[in-house]
């Protein structure tokens, strides 16, 4: 399973320049497996004013199994999930599940908190609220009017 | 995303595979729908199907077999939010729905199937006639 590290740019739209360049691997290697791609798990990130959520698909993989860590603006994800083993006389017709260990490490766009972090995993969906460090928070600057 | 075309999930392939299009058959939801990733193996006495199926749980997915052909499919809510907008993705969700031919050895009648983790895992119990006998040698 993939094994690397994310930094995204928020600045402009990363998902574009990822679909642009995956369409140039593809153009390039014809129907080779594309592995270089292969990051797992595939994230979402949901912005708010004051906390963001980053969801993520990792069916089969159990609360204990899952290791969720945060420090500043780094939030590391890691996990894995094992395949049945099968006994004597008992053959795969099909395996296209992937199994073993991943370990995805994502830069945020600012600080959090790790103090006032969720986690839900519910039907294979891993939801993490992570709210914006009180220190790190914007603040603003009254304007005074001069009389 | 010329190479993700073939209608089997590919397993070098991490992402989610979509349905293809030009199915047989339109569909009454305007969903987006996955082949989910599916394992199959073959015991003595049965044949499991396990499927990753993240979203789902067993209120939402439907196992149904009809004239030998065994038919998974899952519905997922869109997740939305008021407060939040989607500001970077790489997934998509969406329903899904993915269809195999049984043999005859198969006894429909006892399928039995369970979701735990976004994971449908399906047995399907071989009727008694086709599970294997050992058949006892004796010396003459």
């Amino acid at each position: 399973m993939a094994r690397l590290t994310n930094r995204f740019t928020w600045d402009w739209s990363p998902f574009r320049e990822i679909l642009q360049l995956r369409d140039e691997m593809d153009r390039f290697f014809g129907n080779a497996p594309r592995r270089i791609d292969a990051e797992f798990p595939s994230v979402n990130v949901w912005l708010g004013p004051d906390d963001l959520v980053v969801t993520t698909e990792i069916p089969g993989v159990r609360e204990e199994d899952l290791d969720i860590s945060v420090q500043g603006d780094t939030l590391t994800l890691r996990g894995s999930r094992g395949a049945d083993t099968l006994g004597e006389n008992e053959t795969y017709h099909r395996q296209e599940r992937p199994s073993g260990s991943f370990v995805r490490t994502l830069l945020l766009p600012y600080q959090v908190d790790p103090d006032q972090t969720e986690a839900r995993l519910e039907k294979g969906v891993l939801t993490l609220r992570l709210s914006r460090s009180q220190t790190e928070k914007p603040r603003h600057i009254p304007v005074k009017a001069q009389a | 995303m010329a190479n993700m075309q073939t209608k089997q999930a590919q397993s070098t392939d991490m992402q989610k595979t979509e349905a293809q299009t030009d199915a047989p058959m339109e569909r009454t939801r305007s969903r987006r729908v996955f082949i989910p990733r599916t394992d199959i193996y073959e015991r003595p006495d049965a044949l499991v199907v396990v499927a990753d199926m993240p979203g789902v749980d067993q209120n939402s997915v439907d196992v149904n077999v009809e004239k030998r052909v065994l038919t998974i499919a899952g519905r997922v809510e869109s997740a939305s939010s008021d407060q939040r907008r989607l500001s970077y993705a790489e997934y998509q969700t969406g329903d899904y729905e993915r269809s195999f031919a049984l043999s005859d050895e198969v006894d429909v009648s006892k399928i039995e199937a369970s979701v735990s983790h976004g994971v449908l895992r399906i047995v399907l119990p071989k009727a008694a006639e086709a599970q294997p006998r050992r058949i006892a040698v004796t010396a003459g």
